[in-house]
């Protein structure tokens, strides 16, 4: 099997890996942002019927898993396994909303990176012949991760213009071998990338050196240029982390300028929605793959891409103690389907 | 991988340069302006009771009790965090950021109960303030016990 592995930290999958469906569930925020027309479902109530935030997020991973299956035209139980995760301290958002769903389940800790875990595992998976059908999902939601790592909501305080704004929304995957609508062909694990930064607040200064590393390394395992990439998508780096993203890979040798895409840029207006850096969290990578992404690979319009979900590794409590804030990015390379395929 | 301290130094640096920060003038004026107004409002306040004929003391309880039922309901409609992102330190400072980082609290963790959450969880902002502020003025009322001996 040694055939599947390619440089230091990559493997080209060996077998057909597809992307059967995907379904997306966004709060109203982002359903006024650029890509409304792309999510499947916009929750106007913030709670989606639910008394707390956390068990409004696990409702979106429920509707998104629901929906995603549906789509694929498959029933629960015909999904061999799922990878999920969230934000939340023990990953209590996929607990508690995958629970009725009877689907063997591995849960995920890759902070905002997750979709990009949970996709590599359960390609890695469909290729090595684990499972017919494997769903991957995350979610974030803006009140549960204030809530988990920053202020109450209600508190008056000013954000910095490095601040990214939490995406309220549960994106989700449903993998395959045959058919589908994309094929997932390769995949890079990230490293653990500390460059000391400290400030929680600028988090796309925190996981930029993660992405340019997995980034790189993806280049360079493959052994591509960027342009063999029609485009070069990262999680939730938003505005700054792009501009570092872009210089440290410059100083490697490689300029992305033309291929570069950050999902939190895309998913919120910054000048008239106030997200100032941009948007982030899980559901930030997970929802605009699953529609906006999808939607593009489907088309034909871009032929093969890197999706490069970024995460920020930190906890309220390694913060308080002093510690820094490490980044991590996990590479998945998705391309079009041929025509006949 | 972690970065030797001096390559470290180095990223901070170039971060601090990329990175867009509020104007701190224009912020400044805005606390003057947004504080300032919440401190006139105060004093109307003390200066009608006063009209009232209650003493300077009296007056002053009324003025804190009356600015603190504010802000705790101006939190309750999410509107004190709106006035507070254009006001900064101006919402900060007075009672009333303190009333909000304590009503906000409430709020936030109702939901896990009325001990374990409202109970243990309403001065998780606020309770700093109360700690080291009751702390200093013991500090400077061993300076003043001290100070009468002499």
């Amino acid at each position: 099997m040694n055939q599947q592995m390619r440089g230091k930290q990559s493997v080209e999958l060996a077998n057909s890996v597809r992307i059967l469906s995907s379904a997306s569930i966004v709060g109203a925020k982002e359903g006024e942002g650029p890509l409304s027309d792309f999510f499947d479902v916009i929750g106007s109530d913030p709670m989606f019927g639910c008394e707390s935030w956390e068990e409004a997020e696990s409702v979106l991973q429920k509707e998104a898993a629901q929906m995603a299956i549906g789509k694929a035209g498959l029933k629960p139980s015909e999904i061999r396994m799922m990878f999920a995760g969230d934000l939340l301290a023990q990953s209590i958002a996929s607990s508690f909303g995958l629970v009725d769903l009877q689907i063997p389940i591995y849960g995920l800790y890759g902070a905002c990176s997750t979709m990009g875990e949970s996709l590599a595992l359960g390609a890695l998976s469909v290729s090595a012949g684990y499972g017919e059908y494997i769903l991957c999902l995350t979610s974030s939601h803006f009140g549960s991760a204030e809530k988990e790592f920053r202020y109450p909501l209600e508190y008056g305080s000013q954000r910095p213009l490095s601040a990214t704004w939490t995406v309220t929304g549960s994106g989700a995957c449903v993998l395959g071998t045959t058919g589908g609508r994309a094929k997932i062909t390769g995949v890079t694990t990230g490293k653990i990338v500390d460059f000391g930064l400290k400030d929680s607040q600028n988090m796309g200064a925190c996981m930029a050196p993660a992405a340019c590393d997995t980034i790189y390394q993806n280049l360079m395992d493959f052994q591509r240029l960027p342009e063999d990439y029609d485009k070069i998508i990262t999680g939730d780096l938003g505005s700054i982390g792009q501009t570092i993203l872009l210089d440290l890979l410059k100083d490697k040798g490689f300029d992305i300028s033309k291929q570069h895409m950050d999902c939190g840029m895309k998913i919120f207006d910054a000048k008239t929605q106030d997200t100032h850096a941009g948007g982030s969290g899980c559901g930030c990578a997970a929802t605009v793959f699953a529609s906006y992404i999808m939607s593009r690979l489907a088309m034909r319009e871009w032929k093969r891409i890197l999706f490069v979900p970024t995460g920020a590794l930190l906890s309220k409590v390694s913060f308080n103690e002093g510690q820094s804030v490490p980044g991590i990015a996990h590479g998945v390379v998705v391309e079009a389907l041929e025509k006949g395929e | 991988m972690a970065q030797s301290s001096q390559e470290q130094k180095k990223y901070e640096q170039y971060v601090k340069e990329v990175t867009p920060v509020h104007s701190l003038p224009k912020n400044m004026l805005k606390a003057f302006l947004v504080g300032g107004m919440i401190c006139v409002i105060g004093q109307w306040i003390i200066n009608m009771a006063q009209g009232y004929g209650l003493d300077q003391e009296m007056a002053g309880s009324w003025c804190s009790g009356i600015l603190v039922l504010c802000s705790v309901v101006l939190t309750g409609l999410n509107i004190y965090p709106k006035i507070a992102k254009f006001g900064g330190a101006g919402t900060l400072v007075p009672i009333t950021g303190f009333a909000n980082s304590v009503a906000a609290s409430a709020i936030e963790y109702q939901k896990e109960g009325q001990v374990m959450g409202i109970g243990c969880k309403i001065f998780t902002i606020a309770g700093p303030v109360i700690l080291y502020g009751i702390f200093t003025s013991w500090i400077l009322g061993v300076f003043y016990w001290l100070w009468g001996m002499m």
